[in-house]
């Protein structure tokens, strides 16, 4: 695999997906996290290390990844750009499609490299069937985990990133869920109600507490998870 | 038990006895008749549907019966015990008539005692679940029915050549294939009956049930393949037979399928237009169902599957499309007659087991055949699990195969099958029916018996019933839209990207299609669950008494139990606004002195003792409506009554606030004010009332705008009862709201209070049109009260008014009063509604539609469309309360003098 196209990403040292893709793959210990200490000291920050390591996707989920990356990179600049993500015919016309292309690009950024992408996508991983208490708990969590599969549907709602969802913000996914048979006001009754639901302290906002409070019965690892991304 | 089933016994014995004693009556049949007889005795022309209705009565009774015990019911399944008794009950009709009568006819079963089933789960399989499962459903279904039938038949066979079958048991390799294609299918009917009352976790439960479903197909072509090649005879077999066999899995499965969707098209298409006659909608739904079973029958395809898909594919559309009464018709009608059918098939089964004319015994084949689809069936679950958990996000894991291994019941379709086959051609029938009966007795029995334990015992993830929240359901819609753009990033065009792509189709063609205009709204899920947990709210406030409006704040039996709502703006303005519910305590809670307790008993009284006199001409006659009997309407009446004491008394303790005037006149008040003609000359009479006003005003707009939303919600619900006409139609109309929505207007949500004042300007644009209407609406104290309540109250008060002061006089000065009352009562906002800057939310209803219609009409023109002939509706009981009013006086007048 060439990286021809790819000018940022290959000036980076150690950046050849085809090289690196070999050694992580000798280089994965068991838990298929990790990479091997050589390369950490040739790029000690290297966000490719978010890349396998908390993501943890197997290497065919990995590549598959980079192909479909490269493929949505219509001009090899290297970084998807949000046009790059919009003309994905599907995603238009999906009502959440906009909010969930703002959430591949956190922090204003205008490009989405490779790594980003992978870890956006991670949250979407299955959960592994291994027992948390086997986990070590210095580890972080793993982006595929309960909590952040529910952090990552919060902030589709949360646009303000104040922490909460505001009844507006609440109006405002309805607006895109609810077919435009329902009229405003009933939209509205609907938003307080849903807010009204799962706000436990009476703030008018459901919080992230409040939020995953209220989906406590769903299997939300189930709901949220792809299978191919293993 | 048994002693209770006993008269029964007698009563199908006379039944039995009867059918011989007309073969002697006739016995003179040359002789003319000895004039006019007065007593004739004609069992035979009422024979056959006598005794169908004889057994299915039985069939009840012994249900009945059976459920008398919790005990029992909890332990033994009832398709246990209906076979037992079946078994007791065809000895006895044997012992008595010598001869085995009341069989399971194979073609009885599969024409009348199937469909019914098939129907009642199709419609009502959990579409959603059916598809996320459609995988591993369809695997079980084909791969596991072939294994089943191939591994089972030739492992008969090798029993047979190793010598443990006897050799009177003439049967080739063929035949026993044959046998094991019947043999092999799982039953959906035993599936049901025991599964019904497990309640494993669901995944597990539609994956043994689709399964049971859709192996219908491989079912019967196998069956039909295997059959018609023991017919040929081996010798004859070509190689295309082989072809032409596995080709016809396909056309049979494919086809039934097809047939199925076409007929789910039709219905859905018919019921579209079935606005004008909605008494035939439930019949629609039966009729071309059925319709398609018997299509699907005569082209021999797969009517199992045909009626499956049938009932699937329609549901959304036609409950979306049929009137409220029509769907609980549908739903009733139809787990009846499943149930029934059930039932019978069940207590046949035992009774046919009896007849030992039909079969032969060998133990080698009856032991070996039990062993086999126990140990076949489990090892292809455990095969098929395995390779599909390569697949699945959710493995199955073991316990889920061993329930699932257990679970596969054999039922009444194999012993049906066994019994169509034809002795000529298999010698060994008997010995297959008998073998059929131990097996389908074995796993009902047994393993009916056994797998609620079993279950219990490993411990298996029961199916938790929770409520459905709005927050979940949104929250899963959103879940939805992230896995299908993420499957969209990803480009990998898996089964969310596929839903998705449906669902958008479905959007956009099919439910344009095949839905009323009127419909699409509550199609919406989140809007149903919305919708339902109104009901709901609305169903346990009514049970509590409306205690639910107590001063601690609103609770709602659904929203999860909080510590504290002091934040609440709702509880906020609970709180400003005095005693807890402010029901429009202006006028009614003035009950202090024991003379007005005794006024108000009095005037319960009459009002529930005058109902009947006052109605009865309203009544109307049609074929085509149900219109409401006079029982439901004075049900209606009373439980408005109902309503209306409690409130009135739960007022009393809770609010305080005190007005010397006489009762009668500030129900005037309130109600012309209700039919928006309040006019200046009743408020004027009454200025101290405005601190009534100031107390209330915050409630009241919460209920009122929730009146205003739920309203709108039920016009698709008026447009259904359309048929039902009164006279005085402003009241009606309400009438009829109240029955539907009324009830949810009740609930207390105070989720309707704009939280902010941002939010409340936001919303005054549109509402801008009529800026001084809203401040003279805010005046509309009794709009807290349902709308039905408030008839109740309507009817209450003008038959007060009858009683004690001359009841027209105000009736005609209110048919003078002009159409709209606005500039009537521009005067009086000023000192109605000095200090409450949020009044201006609250409008009565009529207004706020007209308003919101005018709004929408930019917006949704076709929303709009819709709601016109409602918004004629509208205005005519807006313009002619006064009519209205003047009729309910005068029929008030006659009550109170009869």
């Amino acid at each position: 695999m060439v990286l021809e196209g790819w000018p940022e990403v290959q000036g980076i040292p150690g950046w050849n997906f085809h090289q690196r893709h070999h050694r992580v793959h000798k280089d994965v210990d068991q838990a298929g996290r990790g990479l091997c200490p050589v390369d950490r000291l040739r790029c000690p920050n290297y966000t490719w290390d978010l890349g396998s390591r908390y993501s943890q996707l197997s290497q065919a989920s990995l590549l598959r990844l980079y192909h479909r990356f490269r493929a949505l990179d219509r001009n090899k600049k290297g970084y998807l750009s949000r046009v790059d993500l919009q003309q994905i015919g599907a995603l238009a016309v999906n009502p959440l499609g906009e909010r969930i292309i703002d959430s591949f690009f956190p922090d204003g950024n205008l490009r989405l490299d490779f790594p980003g992408f992978v870890r956006v996508l991670a949250h979407f991983r299955p959960v592994d069937d291994e027992d948390p208490g086997m986990r070590d708990p210095k580890e972080p969590e793993p982006l595929n985990s309960r909590m952040n599969k529910l952090r990552f549907a919060f902030q589709l709602y949360d646009l303000d990133r104040d922490g909460k969802i505001s009844r507006h913000e609440m109006l405002q996914v309805l607006r895109l869920m609810v077919g435009v048979q329902v009229t405003e006001e009933q939209l509205e009754s609907i938003a307080d109600r849903t807010v009204q639901e799962a706000d436990e302290d009476g703030d008018g906002a459901v919080s992230f507490l409040e939020f995953t409070k209220s989906l406590e019965k769903m299997d939300v690892e189930q709901k949220m998870s792809i299978r191919i991304l293993k | 038990m048994l002693r209770a089933a006993l008269p029964l016994l007698w009563l199908l014995l006379a039944g039995a006895a009867t059918t011989e004693e007309p073969t002697q009556e006739p016995g003179s049949p040359g002789e003319p008749p000895p004039g006019l007889a007065l007593f004739r005795w004609q069992w035979h022309e009422v024979e056959a549907p006598y005794l169908v209705a004889l057994w299915i009565l039985v069939a009840s009774l012994a249900k009945i019966v059976f459920h008398l015990s919790r005990k029992v019911t909890s332990l033994v399944p009832e398709s246990c015990l209906l076979i037992l008794l079946g078994l007791v009950l065809g000895g006895i009709v044997l012992a008595v008539a010598k001869k085995a009568e009341y069989q399971l006819e194979p073609g009885t079963f599969f024409l009348f005692l199937l469909p019914p089933i098939v129907l009642d789960s199709g419609y009502f399989m959990p579409s959603r679940l059916f598809f996320d499962n459609l995988g591993a459903i369809l695997t079980y279904a084909v791969v596991g029915t072939l294994w089943n039938a191939f591994t089972t038949g030739a492992a008969l066979w090798g029993l047979q050549q190793a010598g443990f079958v006897a050799p009177r048991v003439q049967a080739s390799l063929l035949d026993f294939l044959l046998f094991g294609s019947l043999i092999s299918a799982v039953d959906p009917v035993a599936v049901l009956a025991v599964f019904e009352e497990v309640h494993v976790n669901e995944t597990l439960f539609i994956i043994v049930f689709g399964e049971s479903l859709l192996n219908d197909a491989v079912t019967v072509v196998l069956y039909k393949v295997c059959n018609s090649f023991v017919e040929m005879g081996s010798a004859n077999v070509q190689a295309t037979d082989y072809l032409k066999g596995v080709a016809s899995l396909f056309v049979v499965s494919l086809g039934g399928a097809a047939v199925g969707l076409v007929f789910a098209f039709l219905l859905a298409l018919t019921t579209r237009f079935t606005k004008r006659v909605r008494i035939i909608e439930p019949l629609l739904v039966f009729l071309l169902a059925y319709a398609a079973y018997l299509t699907a029958e005569m082209a021999s395809l797969s009517a199992i599957l045909a009626v499956t898909m049938c009932g699937l594919g329609c549901k959304k559309y036609v409950e979306a499309n049929i009137s409220h009464k029509s769907r609980t018709a549908v739903k009733y009608t139809m787990k009846t007659l499943a149930s029934c059918a059930e039932t019978v098939i069940f207590m046949l089964l035992g009774i046919s087991a009896v007849d030992s004319s039909k079969w032969a015994w060998d133990s080698g084949l009856v032991l070996g055949t039990l062993f086999f689809i126990l140990f076949f069936r489990a090892l292809g679950v455990v095969l098929q699990t395995w390779v599909l958990n390569q697949f699945r996000l959710v493995p199955l894991d073991k316990i889920d195969q061993v329930v699932m291994s257990y679970g596969g019941l054999r039922g009444a379709v194999a012993f049906a099958l066994v019994i169509l086959l034809d002795r000529t051609k298999v010698p060994a029938k008997d010995y297959f029916v008998a073998t059929t009966i131990v097996v389908v007795f074995f796993t009902v029995i047994v393993q009916g018996l056994t797998i609620k334990p079993l279950v219990k015992w490993l411990k298996v993830k029961r199916s938790e019933h929770h409520k459905p929240t709005l927050n979940q359901e949104l929250h899963e819609h959103t879940f939805d839209h992230i896995l299908a753009a993420v499957e969209d990033v990803v480009g990998h065009h898996g089964y969310h990207y596929w839903r998705d792509r449906w669902e958008q189709f479905d959007k956009k063609y099919l439910s344009q299609l095949l839905m009323r205009r009127s419909a699409y709204r509550i199609r919406d899920q989140i809007w149903d669950v919305y919708y339902r947990l109104n009901i709901r709210d609305a169903i346990s406030f009514v049970d509590q008494g409306g205690h639910i409006l107590s001063s601690t704040g609103l609770t709602l039996p659904s929203m999860p139990s909080r510590n504290s709502m002091a934040e609440t703006s709702v509880t906020n303005l609970l709180r400003e606004s005095g005693s807890g519910a402010c029901l429009d305590l202006q006028v009614i809670d003035t009950v202090r002195s024991g003379r007005d307790r005794e006024d108000a008993v009095m005037h319960h009284l009459l009002c529930g003792g005058l109902y009947k006199p006052r109605r009865r001409y309203k009544a109307s006659c049609s074929r085509h409506f149900i219109s409401e009997d006079a029982q439901e309407r004075q049900d209606k009446e009373v439980f408005q009554q109902n309503m209306k004491r409690r409130l009135e008394s739960f007022k009393s303790t809770k609010h305080n606030i005190c007005f010397t005037k006489s009762k009668p006149r500030p129900r005037k008040t309130s109600r012309k004010k209700k039919d928006g003609l309040a006019n200046t000359e009743a408020t004027n009479g009454k200025p101290p009332r405005d601190l009534g006003v100031q107390d209330t005003a915050a409630v009241i707009l919460t209920v009122e705008s929730e009146e205003e939303e739920e309203s709108d919600s039920s016009e698709t619900e008026k447009e259904d009862d359309e048929g039902i006409i009164f006279v005085a139609r402003a009241t009606s109309e309400v009438l009829q709201e109240g029955k539907v929505s009324g009830s949810l207007e009740v609930c207390p949500s105070p989720r309707i209070i704009p939280p902010s004042p941002t939010c409340a300007e936001k919303e005054l644009p549109w509402k801008s049109g009529q800026g001084d209407l809203a401040v003279y609406v805010s005046s509309e104290t009794t709009k807290i009260v349902p709308v039905d309540m408030q008839t109740g109250w309507n009817q209450s008060m003008s038959s007060l008014e009858s009683l004690a002061s001359p009841p027209c006089t105000q009736a005609p000065t209110m048919t003078r009063l002009p159409p709209c009352p606005m500039a009537a009562e521009e005067p009086q906002h000023p000192f109605s509604l000095p200090y409450d800057p949020r009044a201006s939310f609250a409008f009565p209803p009529s207004l706020a539609k007209a308003g919101r219609s005018r709004s929408e009409s930019s917006a949704d023109i076709p929303q709009q469309q819709e709601l016109q002939p409602l918004m004629g509706y509208e205005d005519r009981t807006h313009l002619s309360p006064g009519t209205a009013n003047s009729h309910w006086c005068i029929q008030f007048n006659k009550g109170s003098r009869l």
